[in-house]
């Protein structure tokens, strides 16, 4: 299929792209890795009369420690992000969620801030980033703010970003001592989409009791979901598979997905638990402290 | 055929492929390749709904944009360009199929009108701009709803949905009834599935500039059957078309039929004088190229308590879909043909019944009714194996046709050829260290674990569709030119004809040039499907060859003035027999031949062509047997051993034959496990790109182990049965007894493919609340 007609710009900076932004108002949109907004322009789900290509814009590519915080640009390509030696030392939970998006050309081309921006209820990065309790970096001529995961994704394929502004950075805070951080994911078997999913970050003191938790389930609902009821159930337990077993059949209490061809609601609800164990307990053997 | 010649081992080489370093480098040349001065580029627009009365079209907006040539409508086509399906049983309705819908649409993707521009861009956006006002028509999907009573009609023209009845009988099945010990009753649906070649459809059409002959490039698996229907529909002298099907990439039976847009892009091209492409899309593919399986078997099978095969009665209800293509009609009646297997049921009742839905056609996918066949009738006598406490190979073998009786007439009237089935079986087994797996499986179990080990023995007929044609010519320079009616989308017959010509002629193979698929230069051909080419399109050249053959001995013996009994082939030529430096080469034959000095009486020239028909079918056959493992968390199946054994006669070309059995595999895999065309309640197609349609990729599929046995075709001059079939019928039922197997503890019995971990997850929930 072929794309409606569209315009093309390529600038050189944020200051550029942000400008043709407000020129161009809702009819422009912002191309990444494109392999959200190419595939939807295809079908025409998507006709913006304008692309504005981040591709040359220096600056938004990468991974690097800033205090106390791993920053990822904009633009990190998932394979960068999966293979970047900070993720894998400070969050393996956000190297493994990069590691199963898609297939090798996805990873290679996608962009972890198209994934953030596009806010797909199917994604990876939204889960695993909600639960690693990171921060997004948005900009506008006015100037720049950051809003949290959790108040990020706000329905699907919608989020706290203003349409004249643009995600330049995702601000993860490096987990304190103790904490281990996984992902687990059930793939559809067509698109590789999430079709359940669950992200958990896990701190547990000296004597193996839970301080913290922070767990995401994906693919049931608008967006991803804390697993408030989990997350309650761990604070201050053992971390032993009796008690991660019976936080983790709580994780889709604040889920009400629907079924589809591919899976039940059920079996989407049941898989959370299973995903959420899985994810905690391997997220409790990495936090060694 | 008694050939003379000594083997240089060509035949059961494993050669590699000739083709292969062209196509994998991007070098091919595909119909979408063919770019002409002036091209234009046709577009169709396509209904959502499954079943419609169209009130209006306004294609006004779409003939304003710049660059749009032509946009036409049903209404404006001439009444004779229709698709025209074959009446293949007694009493089958063919109801219209307009190249555009004439008034209502009968099936999602409907052609409702096209639109020819000066680039495919242009011609989107104009089919985007056609205003079509449609009034929905209450549809039906599922075959067996559609014959309730009451149900709605598919097609309005018809008083009911049932296209054709067709019953086979052998012997007297209710007396084997009456005598039954136990009677095994089943219903089995085969989940429908998409070809997706991964060369879409595409075609591209150059008329002369006098209008009055056409050339065509298109992707299709066999150029004279197609050519000759669309020279039908045109209204056109066939021998004005010359037909080119170039590099093709895939088809798995998809690519033998003529489809709307193959018409409408001809008729353009010569409407209009101008060079027409017109290439699917994957979204189109989905909704217009014919797909496979989706037939629901209600049988019954007779025994007596030791497990002897008394009688069979099955009764297919196939769904067509919304309209007939060529050979839409087909694939159902293969049940007729294969119900009892590799058994000896002699009494035997089959039913066929095909019927109109609101769908996509049905047409052949490779297998074409044979894996509905075949695991119609091993998921039977498992059943029954499990009813009457019996071992599975057990009442296999004591079932078995033996070797000692082919050939066989089976109780559904054909004749297999030959085969040693429990060979095939035991192998299989031992490839598969049977006793072993068994025992782990019944340890896994007693660990909680749920495991199970499945068996399929099968045949795999092959061969059929009437003639083949080959020609050789030697050429002047002694270069052999082999030139097949069977063109190839992917199968390799360059390679494996090159292999037959080089080794019965002892030549080199690359003195051997094989040519194919363009009408101009080969002679009336059939085409590649049904697991043919090796056997008929081989059979026509093995005789063809010989014909040279014989012709150039005597030739050779003329020149060295020899009698033609005392010269024997050898290297490069003839040598006469016991004085080997008396030798004449192909070229100095060919030289001969061309110039005249050749015995009295002879036809000057050197070049034979053979149309060969096997007139019976070849039966091949195999033995699968799988290990798999389901994970009661989550439901999902791992494959944990595949092994697969299968007899296809002699080899041509080993890495071949092992390739078109991992391809067979795959497709018969993604089956049994996650592929499923899907539509909704409503009729809207739920599963119409690769974002919903689970096919199988090279990462899903488990590793296996192949083994052969050879039984050589006694019906033919190379002692070949085809094979491209055997790993979609062979391997499904094998995993469908595997996951029976595994879930029998729990108390499940039957459960339709694909086995996805949703649905299993869901059975075992069941089960095990239902005993609670
Ligand atoms: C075959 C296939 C399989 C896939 N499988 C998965 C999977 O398993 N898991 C998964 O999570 N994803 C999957 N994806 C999606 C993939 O990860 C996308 O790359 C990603 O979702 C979007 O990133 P992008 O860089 O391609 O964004 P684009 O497609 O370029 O843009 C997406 C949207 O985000 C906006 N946008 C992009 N960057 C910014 C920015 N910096 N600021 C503001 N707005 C911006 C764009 O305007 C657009 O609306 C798959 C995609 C394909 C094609």
């Amino acid at each position: 299929m072929f794309p409606a007609n569209f315009g093309y710009a390529a600038p050189r900076s944020v200051d550029e792209a942000l400008q043709l932004l407000s020129k161009h108002g809702e009819e422009a949109k912002l191309l990444a890795g494109g392999h959200s907004l190419i595939p939807a322009m295809k079908l025409r789900l998507s006709s913006p009369r304008t692309l504005i290509d981040l591709g040359a814009v220096p600056g938004l590519r990468g991974v690097r420690l800033d205090g106390n915080t791993l920053a990822i640009g904009a633009l990190t390509v998932h394979a960068d992000v999966g293979s970047s030696d900070l993720v894998r030392k400070h969050l393996p939970g956000l190297a493994e969620a990069a590691s199963v998006i898609g297939d090798v050309q996805v990873r290679n081309r996608g962009t972890i801030g198209g994934s953030v921006a596009h806010a797909d209820p199917a994604a990876d990065f939204p889960v695993i980033l909600t639960a690693l309790n990171a921060t997004f970096v948005l900009q506008s001529t006015g100037g720049s703010r950051t809003v949290t995961a959790d108040k990020f994704f706000v329905d699907y394929f919608t989020t706290a970003m203003e349409p004249n502004e643009i995600l330049t950075e995702i601000i993860v805070p490096l987990p304190p001592a103790g904490t281990g951080t996984a992902y687990a994911k059930l793939a559809h078997p067509a698109s590789g989409y999430v079709v359940v999913s669950a992200g958990a970050m896990i701190t547990r003191q000296p004597s193996g009791s839970c301080t913290a938790a922070r767990i995401t389930i994906g693919g049931l609902g608008s967006g991803p979901v804390r697993a408030v009821a989990s997350e309650t159930e761990l604070q201050g337990k053992a971390l032993n598979a009796q008690n991660i077993a019976a936080a983790a059949a709580k994780a889709a209490e604040e889920t009400d997905p629907d079924g589809d061809i591919y899976a039940g609601a059920d079996y989407k609800r049941h898989m959370a638990t299973v995903l959420a164990r899985r994810a905690i307990e391997a997220a409790v053997k990495r936090a060694v402290t | 055929m008694t050939t003379e010649h000594i083997s240089n081992g060509l035949i059961g080489a494993s050669i590699r492929r000739v083709e292969d370093p062209l196509l994998i480098t991007g070098k091919g040349c595909y119909v979408d390749d063919i770019n002409l001065p002036g091209m234009l580029h046709l577009v169709v627009l396509r209904s959502l709904y499954p079943h419609a009365k169209i009130i209006s079209i306004d294609t006004s907006a779409a003939k304003a944009i710049k660059g749009v040539v032509t946009v036409v409508t049903g209404a404006e086509l001439p009444e004779h360009l229709n698709i025209n399906a074959q009446v293949m049983f007694p009493g089958q309705k063919i109801p219209p199929h307009p190249v555009l819908a004439r008034g209502a649409v009968h099936a999602p993707g409907t052609p409702v009108a096209a639109v020819v521009a000066e680039s495919r861009a242009i011609a989107q956006d104009a089919c985007n701009a056609i205003e079509v006002e449609y009034q929905a028509l209450p549809s039906v999907q599922n075959a067996e709803d559609a014959l309730k009573p009451g149900a709605p009609l598919a097609r309005e023209e018809l008083d009911n949905n049932i296209c054709y009845t067709a019953v086979k009988k052998g012997g007297d099945v209710d007396k084997a009834f009456a005598q039954a010990e136990h009677i095994v009753r089943m219903h089995i649906v085969s989940p429908r599935q998409v070809a997706l070649a991964i060369e879409p459809r595409g075609i591209a059409a150059n008329p002369d500039p006098m209008g009055k002959s056409l050339t065509v490039w298109l992707s299709t698996q066999g150029p004279h059957r197609v050519r000759a229907d669309l020279a039908g529909t045109l209204g056109m002298p066939e021998n004005k078309i010359r037909l080119i099907a170039p590099d093709v990439g895939g088809g798995f039976g998809s690519k033998g039929p003529l489809y709307r847009e193959d018409v409408l892009t001809c008729y353009f091209a010569l409407k209009l004088r101008r060079p027409i492409k017109w290439i699917a899309t994957r979204s189109d593919d989905f909704v217009t190229t014919i797909q496979g399986r989706d037939q629901a078997m209600t049988s019954e099978l007779a025994l007596k308590k030791d497990g002897t095969m008394l009688g069979l009665k099955v009764r297919v209800v196939a769904n067509l879909g919304g309209y007939l293509q060529s050979s839409t009609a087909g694939p159902p009646q293969r049940m007729m043909a294969m119900a009892p297997g590799c058994y000896q049921i002699k009494d035997c009742h089959v039913e066929v019944v095909g019927v109109f839905t609101n769908t996509v056609p049905t047409g052949p996918y490779r297998g074409a009714g044979r894996p509905e066949s075949v695991l119609n009738i091993e998921r039977l006598i498992d059943k029954a194996a499990k009813d009457l406490g019996i071992d599975r190979l057990e009442i296999r073998r004591k079932n078995f046709i033996r070797p000692e009786q082919f050939p066989y007439k089976t109780g559904v009237g054909m004749e297999y050829d030959s085969g040693d089935y429990f060979k095939s079986l035991d192998k299989a087994m031992k490839l598969s260290n049977y006793q072993d797996l068994m025992r782990q499986r019944d340890e896994r179990r007693a660990r909680g674990e749920i495991v199970g080990v499945g068996v399929s023995t099968f045949v795999e007929p092959s061969g059929g569709a009437g003639f083949e044609s080959g020609t050789v010519r030697i050429e002047r320079s002694g270069d052999i030119t082999v030139i097949t009616g069977s063109s190839s989308h992917g199968q390799g017959h360059e390679t494996v004809w090159a292999q037959i010509a080089a080794e019965m002629m002892k030549a080199p193979m690359d003195h051997v040039t094989v040519l194919h698929g363009d009408t101009y230069i080969s002679q009336q051909g059939t085409g590649t499907f049904g697991s043919r080419s090796a056997v008929v399109g081989g059979g026509a050249l093995a005789t063809a060859a010989q014909r040279v053959i014989d012709k150039s001995k005597r030739i050779a013996a003329h020149l060295v003035e020899a009698a033609p009994e005392d010269m024997v082939q050898a290297d490069g030529g003839f040598a006469v027999a016991g004085v080997p430096e008396k030798k004449v080469s192909w070229r100095q034959i060919a030289a001969a031949a061309y110039s005249g000095k050749i015995p009295q009486g002879m036809e000057i020239g050197l070049q034979e062509t053979c149309f060969f028909d096997p007139r019976r079918e070849a039966w091949g056959y195999g033995a699968h047997v799988c290990l798999v493992s389901i994970d009661r968390e989550t439901g999902a199946p791992t494959i944990e051993k595949l092994v697969l054994v299968d007899d296809c006669g002699v080899l041509i070309n080993p890495m071949i034959v092992e390739g078109q059995i991992h391809g067979g595999v795959a497709q018969g895999l993604g089956e049994a496990l996650r592929e499923q065309m899907i539509y909704a309640e409503d009729g809207q197609v739920l599963t119409g790109t690769l974002m919903n349609y689970a096919v199988m990729r090279a990462g899903d599929m488990p590793p296996l182990t192949l083994g052969e046995t050879v039984t050589p075709n006694p019906f033919h001059p190379l002692g070949v049965k085809g094979v491209g079939e055997a790993g979609t019928n062979g391997a499904p039922p094998a995993v469908a007894n595997a996951v029976m197997d595994a879930l029998a503890p729990l108390g499940i019995d039957h459960i339709d493919m694909p086995y996805t971990a949703p649905k299993l997850w869901e059975a075992i929930r069941q089960a095990q609340s239902d005993r609670a």
